[in-house]
């Protein structure tokens, strides 16, 4: 018997399914979000899973968010049960007043419930057995089954997923209606023996509008076949490799010539991520746009290539999909902790462009520029994912493209300038912004060769030990930095409502739950002028947001606080107005987090001074 | 690497090839490698074949690694665009360069210890997947650059220059080569030009991944009694299958002689070798049958020369991927995005 009232709430719950890697779940359990999604009630999803294949414990997460908040909440509303290995940490982590969904067909004793949660028991072993005798099929329409009877409770409407089904199984009629089948089984089942709806419940509404439901990963590889990326050399990696196999997936589709059926492009699995990065720069060296994806450990042995990106100033665009780290750290936790590993990537005195796109829409945006930047600057560009956004559906505003666009191929001398006479020194910098002119190889008979090396020379490419010559190049790629600033997507600020000499700035995938922190710390009274960083080398504004505000709050999920590092690094400021807001426990940063730790900060900043205390 | 130019001036009675292009049109700098090294002889021999095969030079993409070897190709094609990479790394860079545009001729060249050591792998997968390139080793058993290491070609029980005994196994690259599907496979020695030559030429004409192993020995740090990849060594262990003609610098020495004869030749500082054509029944198509020739005379510790394999009807990694015709760094917006209305379909998709 519950001592807490049950949790009573229409379009904003969170509902857990805890499962068994290998168990074929996560089909259901994402068509458990689609559905949502289709009674036009925003959701954020998101898959907690373990780096082995089959029988560890995974997580599929479900926030129904009519409000739209995207970033993780924290704290669980109702706990699909389905995992015995878990049951007493799922059972603890469920809300007061919360839902406790099991398969009741083995009976449970009374000390592995909660006296505060409702317990809500379904004989799912013993429906799948009545109904099927392949093991398989007992155990892939059980999950069916549990979604047939969480319609039932959340008052879900059938035909939606029934919809669903009809889509996914398009054509392949049996598997269809079995599915259907085992859906009315649960819920005809729920429906009978419970009470039916429980208190969390799904109502119809219009607030998704056109917003479009898609990964990061998937959303990135669409923005390299827009951007025009024609080659991908790739090494599998988990987070990243979404990335890459979806990159093929769209070039199958939309990249092959309708006369002939060749491919507009040309991927290679490398034999591991130093050729996979080495092809990039190959292909780059010679005019085409290349990129390759993968995570931490990657981006480790990628870095004397990244070097040689930066000295001889070939464009390469590296999507990093960020995992916990150092070494194999979670290879399928998230975390954003490779900023200094990728800002400062290589030997000697380096620096790199970074973006940090905040959704899946920008991951499209931002890759798609990265290519022109890349070109532009002659430089390695990163897009700095996330297992967060990258792995996970999210909800984001749709995909836009301008078809006016033209691609940025920087500043190339063809066979014609050089005709012309044009003084051509691959390391001249003609127009003082520190981006020489490139040549591709074969461009002209006799004019605009030039060797590219990773060590020393001078303006014409020429090798040289001059340490002046050596110096007056490492200036010039100084000062193409600074172009960089005016180049890359500038940070975007909001205001408190009132004025405030508070700040915070955050970036990447914390950006939903920042969004939804700032809400409760104005309900604790605390007012906070926003800044979200898009891009490093950083934009001016933002040493102006740090000139302006007693105490910048950094948010970040990584242990080091390493854009505060970056940002003190960088702007020369006193590292005691920076303060470091951390989350790095792998699972993504949650707006409770958020709120609490500046909250208790800023309350703590109010203390009454202790002289006036004793005067 | 050098800062020394060669003088542009040249003999106007220079001989020219079909493009009208001379030998200087394809030198490079001047070398800047030890007198008297092997690696400034091949650099010599792809000088020539690239003369007689009339390239245009600027037409030919030079990719290397790091070490001595990787210097060289500083030393020919002076219109050509070089890269010197990193070590060990010049296969997947000429893997892409060749994927961008696949018009040009991609020379790569390395060394023992960026192709045997540091870049085994990188040599392996660009030979597997059949870049189409003449992937040339100057091949000298020893890091010049670092006074003096072995390499992983060096043999087992072959000593130093400070007289250290090598007790690892050799990694004999023709025989990976061979093993992974080369469709040209070729070991040669640096001073017989007259058989690089060729073969550098015969390589540059294959579709598919060509690779010749050149023996070319180190004359600072490998060049002593006790190395098995010294002058007089090689010029002992040699068992060519085509023709040998060792050359130690100056002018070429012709000789004729019959199929399948042995000659023995003075060399300009007084050595004899031993010639011997190509054997009449060694068939070049066998794949198997070469590896077991190999294997027979590494057994003996002889080297052998010539071409040991090659599939006329050989394809490369663009036929592989079906790629375009077209160079892929030619391609522009207008033929690579697929537009908005495509991705107003893609974004109803997604809902």
């Amino acid at each position: 018997m519950s001592d807490k009232k049950p949790i009573s709430s229409v379009n904003d719950f969170v509902v857990r399914f805890a499962n068994v890697n290998g168990s074929g779940s996560a089909s259901a359990n994402e068509m458990f979000a689609r559905a949502i999604l289709r009674h036009g009630v925003p959701v954020s999803p998101r898959n907690i899973f373990p780096s082995n294949i089959q029988g560890l414990p995974t997580w599929y997460e479900v926030r129904v968010t009519e409000a739209g908040h995207l970033g993780a909440r924290g704290g669980v509303d109702m706990m699909v049960a389905m995992n015995p290995q878990t049951w007493d940490k799922d059972v603890a982590g469920i809300e007061p007043g919360g839902y406790l969904f099991y398969d009741s067909t083995k009976p449970m004793p009374s000390t592995k419930f909660r006296d505060d949660i409702t317990v809500i028991g379904v004989p799912l072993t013993a429906i799948t057995n009545s109904t099927y005798t392949d093991p398989r099929q007992r155990q892939l329409f059980k999950n069916i089954i549990y979604l047939g009877a969480l319609s039932a409770l959340l008052e879900m409407d059938p035909r939606l997923i029934e919809q669903l089904i009809g889509e996914q199984y398009k054509g392949k009629e049996k598997l269809l209606s079995s599915n259907v089948h085992a859906l009315h089984l649960g819920r005809d089942w729920a429906l009978q023996n419970l009470k039916c709806p429980i208190g969390l419940r799904v109502k119809k509404s219009d607030k998704v509008g056109d917003r479009i439901f898609i990964e990061g990963n998937s959303a990135a590889a669409l923005g390299a076949v827009y951007g025009g990326a024609t080659v991908c050399a790739w090494y599998p990696i988990t987070p990243s490799s979404s990335v890459a196999e979806a990159f093929t997936a769209h070039c199958k589709k939309y990249r092959h010539d309708p006369e002939t059926g060749k491919a507009k492009y040309a991927i290679v699995q490398g034999e591991d991520e130093l050729a996979s990065i080495g092809i990039v720069i190959g292909a780059s060296w010679n005019g085409a746009r290349a990129f390759t994806a993968t995570s931490g450990p990657g981006i480790s042995l990628m870095t004397e290539f990244i070097g040689l990106s930066y000295f001889a100033e070939i464009p390469a665009v590296i999507m990093n999909i960020q995992r916990a780290g150092p070494s194999t750290g979670m290879p399928t936790r998230t975390q954003q902790c490779d900023i200094i590993a990728c800002a400062y990537a290589s030997h000697g005195d380096t620096k790199h462009v970074l973006l940090f796109p905040e959704d899946p829409a920008e991951a499209f945006e931002f890759a798609a520029a990265a290519f022109d930047l890349a070109e532009r600057l002659q430089t390695t560009i990163f897009l700095m994912l996330d297992l967060d956004i990258g792995m996970n559906h999210r909800l984001c505003r749709p995909l836009k493209w301008d078809d006016a666009k033209q691609y940025d191929r920087g500043k190339v001398m063809t066979a014609e300038m050089l005709e012309e006479g044009r003084d051509f020194g691959r390391y001249l910098d003609v127009d003082g912004d520190g981006i020489p002119y490139r040549t591709y190889p074969g461009t002209h008979p006799t004019k605009g060769s030039y060797f590219t090396r990773g060590t020393s020379r001078d303006r014409y490419a020429r090798y040289s030990e001059e340490g002046s010559v050596y110096a007056d190049n490492m200036q010039r790629l100084v000062r193409k930095f600074e172009t960089a600033q005016d180049l890359v997507p500038r940070p975007l600020q909001a205001n408190a409502e009132r004025p405030t000499k508070y700040g915070v700035i955050y970036f990447g995938s914390t950006s939903p739950a920042m969004d939804e922190a700032i809400g409760l710390l104005e309900e604790r009274g605390h007012q906070l002028d926003r800044l979200r960083i898009r891009a490093f080398p950083f934009h001016s504004s933002v040493a102006s947001f740090l000139a302006e505000h007693d105490f910048v709050y950094v948010v970040e999920q990584n242990r080091d606080s390493q854009l505060r590092q970056l940002i003190v690094n960088e702007n020369g400021i006193d590292p005691v107005r920076l303060v470091p807001i951390v989350h790095y426990d792998g699972t993504p940063i949650t707006a409770r987090y958020i709120a609490k730790a500046i909250g208790d900060h800023q309350d703590h900043l109010k203390v009454t001074p202790l002289r006036k205390a004793v005067s | 690497m050098t800062y020394i130019a060669k003088p542009k001036f040249h003999h106007p009675g220079l001989k020219k090839n079909e493009l009208g292009y001379t030998h200087r049109d394809y030198e490079g700098k001047i070398s800047t490698l030890c007198a008297g090294c092997g690696h400034d002889s091949i650099t010599a021999s792809i000088i020539e074949a690239c003369y007689e095969l009339s390239i245009e030079p600027h037409r030919v993409a030079k990719i290397s690694g790091i070490g001595c070897s990787s210097k060289t190709p500083d030393y020919f094609l002076g219109n050509s665009h070089g890269f010197n990479s990193v070590h060990g790394r010049m296969p997947s860079v000429l893997t892409g360069a060749n994927l961008a545009n696949r018009d040009l001729i991609y020379l790569g060249v390395s060394g023992d210890g960026d192709s045997a050591s540091i870049g085994f792998g990188q040599f392996a997968h660009s030979i597997r997947r059949g870049v189409n390139m003449t992937y040339i080793v100057e091949n000298n058993g020893v890091y010049g650059l670092t006074k003096g290491q072995f390499s992983a070609t060096a043999d087992r029980g072959s000593k130093s220059k400070k007289g250290v005994t090598n007790t690892d196994n050799a990694i004999d690259l023709v025989a990976i080569a061979l093993q992974l599907g080369a469709t040209f496979v070729a070991r040669s020695f640096s001073g017989d030009k007259s058989q690089l030559v060729p073969l550098i030429a015969a390589a540059i004409g294959h579709k598919g991944a060509s690779f010749i192993d050149v023996i070319s020995p180190c004359i600072a740090f490998n060049n002593h009694a006790g190395s098995t990849k010294s002058f007089d060594y090689v010029r002992e262990h040699n068992d060519a299958v085509n023709r040998l003609d060792v050359l130690v610098g100056r002018d070429p020495i012709a000789v004729d002689y019959a199929p399948g004869t042995v000659q023995v030749v003075e060399q300009h500082d007084g050595s004899k070798i031993a010639l011997r054509k190509i054997d009449a029944d060694y068939d070049p198509h066998d794949r198997l049958g070469a590896q077991t020739f190999l294997a027979k005379h590494a057994a003996k510790g002889q080297i052998v020369t010539g071409l040991l394999y090659v599939d006329p009807d050989a394809d490369d990694l663009h036929a592989h991927l079906n790629t375009v015709e077209t160079p892929l760094n030619t391609l522009e917006a207008d033929t690579l995005c697929p537009g908005s209305a495509v991705l107003d379909k893609i974004n109803a998709s997604l809902r």
